[in-house]
């Protein structure tokens, strides 16, 4: 109790409903044009309209293509899904922002970046990586298709209350050990289902340490160990980053919003359903071996043997490794690659192509690897641009696409061939993710960038 | 789609695998269509592990297998994990799952199922465990699953246990009511709460 998880939660219930869920206020729904399009189609056939469009924000990014945007998509049915949801966004009266508007990008990096998300709200969005907007410090959990109709109708989900969870990290992460390793080793530690049916909060002096962006990286993989959402109380940092934003509150209302952000914490009583605590210091570089976030190891280390995954679960761990061509009990550093991919929502904001173009400075992408570097919205690629970080990527033989989900998901071209090895800043290693028979390896935009510069897995503190 | 729940007996079909997620019960390239089709959506289930890529079903896999059939799903533990696609429950439900069984759901897929009449149903290791061996020894062995008294029992083996469902989702799935009709009768409620919470 007294948790900031129950302060946010328990100031949106509307209704408990007796032996049911909660009927719980959501002050921001986004959507995307996968999982509307039957929400939308769910309003007609009932005849209504959305209750509150004004809270209501929508954009393409899966299969918006990662170039030549200013063109027609050639996919029809692509096409087709992306001009649905403009046709959707007009006949119900949402806002959008359509391909090519220099507000589009993927939807988990538009909302923070436009101060759409902020402390204390409640945010869904048909899509898991909604966690993300959790960084600001507010509620945030992706839903289905039929939730999104809900929303659209009620401006209210039903819910059970989730358990809460808070994770501490305590301590200064070591040299290129950056967020996105810190949420692998989380899920190395809780496998995908550690977290499931939990609301975690991320705390501790390492969480603190965290910019924006890594916040944002860290909150977005909470999912990956099956929590419900995760997200950080906001401080001076949320503040910094959230002041000036296009949608934040300005002048008099700014101050009454910090005003209320600032009591926005877990009281030094708050009482948690589970808690743990990890050291900065045991993270290191982190890879993933297999076919789920879970499934992960320093990259120094050597793929779990047989025995030590035992009987249990031997089926899956055997049927992961022959799908990524590995051994149990071997190592991976030094292993050819083939593809890299920088971006998704996950790793598509500016201090990733911060971190990657630090280690591709002065340095040539090796010959066998194909790198995509997809910034994760326009603005992204607009800062890239500014801080002249498009010339160093340039002089090192990489270019850079235009924005989207890209090859996280590969629902538009870019698909990584069958049985390729592909370095990958996304979320997810499943199979077939990336393109059909893709062998996907999680890692951080370092780890990828000394794989692009290499082509091999390569530590970057050896670099 | 909407049907009224009650009591629900048949065979199974077998998966016994762990963590099994929502981008192998439909991958990604299927969720492009703009309409739910629970057809297509069905015949596309597990797309990847029942079919080659020429299209030709892979002999080994369980719904290929002419030995299993049934309206019940028997998953290893944390099924759905991963991506919140709704088309997963679309495609489960379009191939003619009424329920599910695994120790262990998801959460956002265990929301979808429900919300599409899909009855996810959560047994212990052991009863899990027990059930796959039913299974092995006899492809047609039945399940029964009671919605009124939230039991289900494996009949071979007499086995049964109690699984969790909330008496507002029952009375939802027992009386085919979703929570939009629900919610749509909740108007003032959700104006009082707006204008309080300014």
């Amino acid at each position: 109790m007294n948790t900031l998880f129950d302060k946010i939660w328990d100031s949106h219930v509307v209704d408990l409903i007796k032996d049911g869920p909660t009927q719980l206020y959501i002050d921001r729904l986004y959507c995307h044009e996968v999982t509307s399009p039957q929400a939308f189609e769910g309003l007609r056939r009932r005849g209504i309209r959305c209750l509150r469009p004004e809270k209501i924000y929508c954009m393409p990014d899966h299969n918006t293509p990662t170039h030549d945007q200013d063109k027609p998509i050639e996919d029809p049915v692509s096409k087709k899904q992306v001009d649905t949801l403009a046709a959707n966004t007009a006949e119900f009266g949402l806002t959008h922002f359509g391909m090519m508007d220099p507000r589009n990008g993927i939807i988990h990096v538009v909302g923070p970046e436009r101060g759409l998300s902020l402390p204390g709200m409640t945010i869904v969005c048909g899509d898991s990586h909604t966690s993300t907007h959790g960084a600001v410090g507010a509620l945030a959990f992706g839903i289905g298709t039929s939730e999104v109709e809900m929303v659209m109708a009620s401006q209210c989900i039903l819910q059970q209350k989730p358990k809460s969870m808070r994770i501490r990290v305590e301590g200064k992460l070591g040299p290129c050990v950056t967020a996105k390793d810190v949420a692998l080793f989380l899920m190395e530690k809780l496998t995908t289902s550690g977290a499931t049916g939990y609301f975690v909060e991320y705390a501790g002096s390492a969480v603190r340490s965290l910019t924006m962006e890594g916040r944002l990286t860290l909150c977005n993989l909470s999912i990956e160990m099956g929590a419900r959402g995760g997200f950080i109380a906001p401080d001076e940092t949320t503040f910094a980053y959230l002041k000036g934003r296009e949608n934040a509150p300005k002048g008099e209302d700014w101050d009454k919003a910090v005003e209320y952000w600032k009591t926005l914490k877990s009281g030094d009583d708050a009482v948690f359903d589970k808690e743990l605590v990890f050291d900065a210091a045991e993270i290191q570089p982190m890879i993933t071996y297999g076919t789920n976030p879970g499934m992960g190891m320093a990259i120094t280390g050597s793929i779990p043997t047989l025995e030590s995954v035992g009987e249990e679960g031997g089926e899956s761990f055997r049927k992961s490794l022959k799908y990524m061509g590995f051994k149990p009990g071997e190592k991976l550093l030094g292993k050819k690659i083939d593809y890299v991919f920088l971006g998704a929502c996950t790793n598509g904001r500016i201090e990733d192509f911060r971190a990657f173009a630090s280690i591709a400075k002065g340095r040539r992408k090796a010959d066998n690897v194909t790198a995509w570097l997809v910034p994760g919205s326009w603005e992204v690629l607009r800062q890239i641009r500014e801080e002249g970080l498009d010339k160093v990527l340039e002089a090192a033989g990489f270019a850079i696409r235009q924005p989207g989900c890209s090859a996280c998901l590969a629902m538009n071209d870019d698909k990584i061939p069958a049985g390729k090895y592909s370095v990958s800043t996304s979320n997810r290693n499943f199979e077939g993710r990336q393109g059909p028979g893709a062998r996907t390896i999680l890692a951080s935009p370092l780890v990828a960038a000394a794989a692009a510069v290499t082509g091999v897995i390569t530590d970057p503190r050896t670099l | 789609m909407k049907q009224k729940f009650n009591i629900i007996e048949s065979s199974c079909i077998p998966l016994p695998l762990e963590n099994v997620d929502t981008d192998q019960i439909i991958p990604a390239r299927f969720l492009k269509a703009t309409t739910r089709d629970e057809a297509f959506f069905g015949e596309n289930l597990f797309r990847d592990w029942r079919y080659r890529p020429d299209g030709t079903p892979i002999e080994g896999f369980v719904l290929n297998d002419p030995r299993y059939s049934g309206d019940i799903l028997v998953a290893g533990k944390n099924f759905g994990s991963g991506s919140s696609r709704e088309h997963a429950a679309w495609a489960i439900a379009g191939y003619g799952f009424k329920v599910v069984i695994s120790s262990f759901f998801a959460d956002i897929h265990k929301n979808n199922e429900l919300n599409n009449f899909v009855l996810p149903v959560t047994v212990s290791e052991d009863f899990l465990a027990e059930l796959f061996e039913t299974i092995a020894a006899d492809p047609k062995a039945k399940v029964r699953v009671d919605v009124p008294a939230q039991t289900v029992t494996n009949l071979t083996t007499g086995r049964s246990e109690s699984f969790e469902l909330n008496g507002y989702k029952k009375y939802c799935l027992m009386n085919a009511l979703d929570d939009i009709d629900y919610l749509l009768e909740q108007k003032s409620k959700i104006e009082q709460y707006e204008k309080k919470s300014v």
